[in-house]
């Protein structure tokens, strides 16, 4: 299994210029991306929207075909919204690449499985859905040496990656909260990449 | 004397799309909008991204217009009623000027309607406190140039119901 912040360790690595989406516990501020994130201009942290934070990456990654960008994507929020499997697949951007954070469950509300925990495998479901390339990763080390090449790889690219739950069980009012929202981060990047 | 046109046909559409520079459609066909779908995938200025659920459009337009792009929704009033929480997150949280074409499925101005899809779409559409414009003829397609200049101006979604289906 690998530790939440040390996957997003290594894919900030690896970012270069990128467009990072966050949501869940990638996107957690005490355990995820906004400790690692060297450019927050670039990031979006999408919470609350029921899974939609892929479909938002995959309308980034249509509109701005230069530049990479990367879903950090949760899979309680995945199996919400599993028709954008084959709505990214329909669309293909060469340029998008969907990190799945797999713990199992839905962490931020106690921990509670998510459906078919142990038997679902989202690469295979990316697979079949079409993507250009699927991969697994359940130790960092495989992660961290493999990254850059998958970043080279034609998109849409999954990336199923094996994570150990943090799970939240203070509750919400008492939690850390996010520096930046949904929209501040959304009028900053949208001026950003007009300029 | 001449006859009004009391049909809408799909150019008539497009053409305010064009007018507005639009450059994205984000549907889910369906049978109030499905004949736009040939003219749709011919129109060299328009680029199509077919979803297959309706809450996704929504997000999906969030993110075309943050990267700098121009799209419009079209769905049908029953994906609205999916897409509740893709509005209020992604539309009306982060002003995004979007313009939501429905297909208003069992509307009619000439008789009872029956069908809970139309009878609850309009209520729907007040609670969020979105404005918008019904078009049922030709005549009515320059609504959606008032639509998008609403949208833009107020940097909020704006609804246009389609009220009838399309003609050939």
């Amino acid at each position: 299994m690998i530790d939440n912040l040390d996957a997003c360790r290594v894919i900030e690595r690896n970012r270069n210029d990128a467009i990072v989406v966050t949501t869940m516990g990638a996107g957690n501020p005490r355990f995820g991306w906004p400790i690692v994130s060297r450019d927050e201009t670039m990031d979006v942290p999408v919470g609350g929207a029921m899974g939609k934070a892929s479909s938002f990456a995959l309308g980034l990654a249509l509109a701005q075909p230069g530049r990479n960008v990367l879903i950090l994507d949760g899979d309680g929020s995945l199996v919400m919204n599993l028709g954008t499997l084959t709505t990214i697949s329909e669309r293909a951007p060469a340029n998008l690449y969907h990190f799945v954070f797999d713990n199992g469950c839905y962490a931020v509300t106690g921990g509670q499985p998510i459906p078919a925990d142990g038997k679902v495998s989202f690469k295979e479901m990316a697979s079949g859905a079409g993507y250009s390339a699927t991969y697994e990763f359940d130790n960092l080390e495989d992660l961290a040496s493999g990254i850059g090449e998958i970043l080279q790889k034609q998109g849409p690219v999954l990336v199923n990656l094996k994570i150990t739950p943090e799970i939240e069980n203070t509750p919400i009012g008492q939690r850390p909260r996010p520096t930046r929202n949904t929209y501040a981060a959304v009028q900053e990047l949208r001026q950003a990449l007009s300029e | 004397m001449e006859q009004a046109e009391t049909v809408l046909h799909p150019h008539a559409i497009l053409s305010e799309l064009r007018k507005n520079d639009v450059t994205h459609v984000v549907w889910l066909p369906d049978s109030e909008t499905n004949f736009m779908y040939e003219q749709l995938m011919a129109d060299p200025t328009l680029e199509l991204v077919p979803v297959s659920r309706e809450g996704e459009t929504m997000a999906i337009a969030a993110g075309l217009w943050v990267g700098g792009k121009k799209p419009v929704a079209l769905i049908q009033n029953t994906g609205i009623f999916e897409s509740g929480d893709s509005i209020r997150g992604l539309g009306l949280d982060v002003d995004q000027p979007l313009v939501m074409l429905i297909g208003y499925r069992g509307w009619d101005r000439h008789g009872i309607v029956r069908d809970s899809a139309a009878k609850f779409t309009e209520h729907i559409i007040h609670a969020w406190g979105i404005n918008y414009y019904l078009v049922e003829t030709d005549d009515d397609a320059d609504r959606i140039s008032l639509a998008m200049n609403e949208a833009q101006r107020d940097s909020k979604p704006v609804a246009v119901l389609v009220g009838t289906e399309f003609g050939a």
